[in-house]
């Protein structure tokens, strides 16, 4: 039954079909339409955010630790001091989102009754910030220092003998933070995974407040007036940065190959990982020809799907689809908009690409260190 | 005018024990001491720098050798890699049928050192799982280009000497070079 159980998780786990589940269920979690919300209340995925679905949620997740713990595989990964914040992380992201889809269910309701949302302030009725908010922020210091401190006695720093180029650690991990970058390096050249990526998802979060006109939802929770600001946040946040980084604590091994998290690692494990550039695709194994001298000519093709994608698309959206939004947002915004969001959504196409057609870079120039 | 002594026009709340009394050391004094002050703020950071700068460039650098010798040809034995120099020079020998070179063992996507997994025959990077086979040449995971070759040669006594300082990269067609590879 338990060893079902394993293998079971084993195989949903791999990341085709680990990640192809939570992009299926992050919108019917966070419904954008009424479609996704018909879905959500059929599922009874609404039900997560209520108090039972907070208790039945923490058992799950905790059975499933627990399950590992006394796993002799997951045990090793699951008890290396790296990887202990993210257990707490698991926890900790469930129960935030449960806090804020909980008071905001509630909040939904009571604006369909015509009440005010419960976060609502009688302007007369106001709280002091000294004492009476530093006072809390106080005590959570404290609290939070005694937990630092109790934890680095218990706890001792993961720190290993010196570096040695000669010897590499297999797998090398980054630390826990990274693990989503180290991720999105598998996908991409350093470059645009090292610094072009990450510079978008700092800029792009700080160009929310001027690109988002919902002038609902202020001041307090809500998730009817803005489930599509919410969704492709969430999207985001869970399944692109959070799940990348579990994917890699638990789920990355030797030669950085996927193991289930009950699956012992293997250092010889054969995964057959051969990646082809969008160039050798069309010049070799399409034509039949060798490729180009050229370098413009080789990767005409790559530079026309980057360039229509993230230039020429935006525009054919706000004709068709996204009329409405395009009129709505203003050309401006609109197309910041599009920019960020192409940006945010390539990367999950090319884990697909690489995943499906071992797709290696669409644009592929070695010679001058410039490859996507 | 350098000798005009500094007085406020206003006495403020004057009585005659707390009046305000002008500066005491003059105009000249100040830009005296104030020359003084600079020069000794330069002579101590431009020592500070100066030793700083010095500590770039130690009496003593325990570095390999760029240029070394590996032994005679006949020492590797065919379609085999060695890593016997792996630690100490950052280097794969590796002898197929007809030649010999020498592969640096930095990985071409991110500069992790990748294992060379004899049994399937091929280097494996633990970082982001690159793969390259034994002649260097990318196949697998991100790394856009091979590894890179050393230059090779035979010494006038016969060994095999291998030159860090100049490396041959496969995407520019530096392969073809005879340099790269010793001919067998």
């Amino acid at each position: 039954m338990l060893e079902t159980f394993k293998h079971t998780v084993d195989y949903l786990s791999s990341p085709t079909i680990s990640f192809s589940i939570l992009t299926v269920i992050t919108p019917i979690l966070f419904p954008p339409t009424d479609w996704f919300d018909k879905i959500n209340r059929k599922l009874g995925f609404h039900l997560l955010w209520t108090k039972t679905g907070l208790i039945a949620a923490m058992a799950a997740i905790t059975f499933f630790f627990v399950v590992g713990y006394m796993d002799q595989n997951f045990n090793v990964i699951l008890t290396k001091a790296d990887n202990f914040p993210i257990v707490l992380m698991v926890y900790s992201i469930y129960f935030f989102t449960w806090v804020a889809m909980h008071k905001a269910y509630i909040n939904d309701e009571r604006l369909e009754k015509g009440l005010k949302p419960l976060e609502y302030n009688d302007p007369d009725d106001k709280v002091l910030v000294w004492p009476d908010l530093v006072y809390i922020e106080f005590i959570a210091l404290i609290l939070f220092t005694v937990f630092l401190v109790v934890w680095s006695i218990l706890v001792p720093a993961p720190l290993e003998e010196p570096a040695n180029p000669a010897a590499t650690p297999n797998p090398s991990k980054a630390p826990w933070y990274f693990l989503g970058l180290q991720e999105m390096l598998v996908y991409y050249d350093p470059w645009i995974a090292g610094i072009v990526l990450p510079i978008f998802c700092v800029v792009g979060l700080m160009a929310i407040p001027y690109m988002d006109i919902n002038k609902k939802g202020d001041g307090y929770y809500s998730f009817k007036e803005r489930r599509v600001g919410i969704f492709i946040f969430m999207y985001g946040w869970i399944v692109l940065w959070l799940f990348l980084i579990v994917l890699g604590t638990f789920f990355r091994g030797p030669n950085w190959n996927f193991y289930g998290p009950f699956e012992y690692w293997d250092t010889h494990k054969v995964v057959a990982l051969n990646s082809v550039n969008l160039s050798e695709y069309f010049w070799v194994k399409l034509l039949g020809k060798g490729l180009p001298e050229n370098i413009l000519l080789r990767e005409f093709l790559g530079f026309l799907t980057v360039g229509g994608y993230l230039f020429i698309l935006p525009f054919i959206l706000a004709k068709t689809i996204l009329k409405d939004m395009y009129e709505a947002y203003g050309p401006t915004r609109f197309v910041s908009l599009m920019i960020f969001g192409l940006v945010m959504l390539s990367l999950p196409l090319k884990m697909y690409l690489r995943w499906v057609v071992n797709l290696k870079y669409f644009i592929s120039i070695p010679e001058y260190f410039f490859n996507i | 005018m350098a000798e005009e002594k500094m007085t406020p026009n206003a006495a403020v709340g004057s009585s005659a024990e707390n009046a305000y009394k002008g500066p005491e050391t003059d105009r000249r004094g100040f830009f005296n001491w104030l020359s003084l002050g600079w020069l000794a703020y330069i002579g101590v950071t431009g020592g500070f720098f100066t030793m700083i700068v010095r500590f770039l460039f130690p009496n003593v650098l325990f570095e390999p050798p760029q240029t070394f010798k590996i032994g005679f040809p006949e020492d590797f034995s065919k379609n085999s890699v060695d890593v016997k120099f792996k630690k100490q020079y950052n280097a794969w020998i590796v002898r197929d049928e007809e030649s010999i070179f020498a592969l640096s063992t930095v990985c071409t996507h991110l500069g992790c050192t990748p294992n060379w997994l004899p049994v399937e025959s091929k280097f494996k990077c633990p970082c982001h799982g690159s793969g390259f086979r034994m002649t260097g040449i990318h196949f697998e995971g991100p790394a856009p280009r091979p590894l890179e070759r050393f230059k090779i040669g035979l010494s006038n006594d016969g060994q095999i000497l291998v030159d860090k300082t100049k490396s041959f990269k496969w995407e520019k067609g530096e392969w073809e070079n005879p340099e790269s590879y010793l001919k067998v």
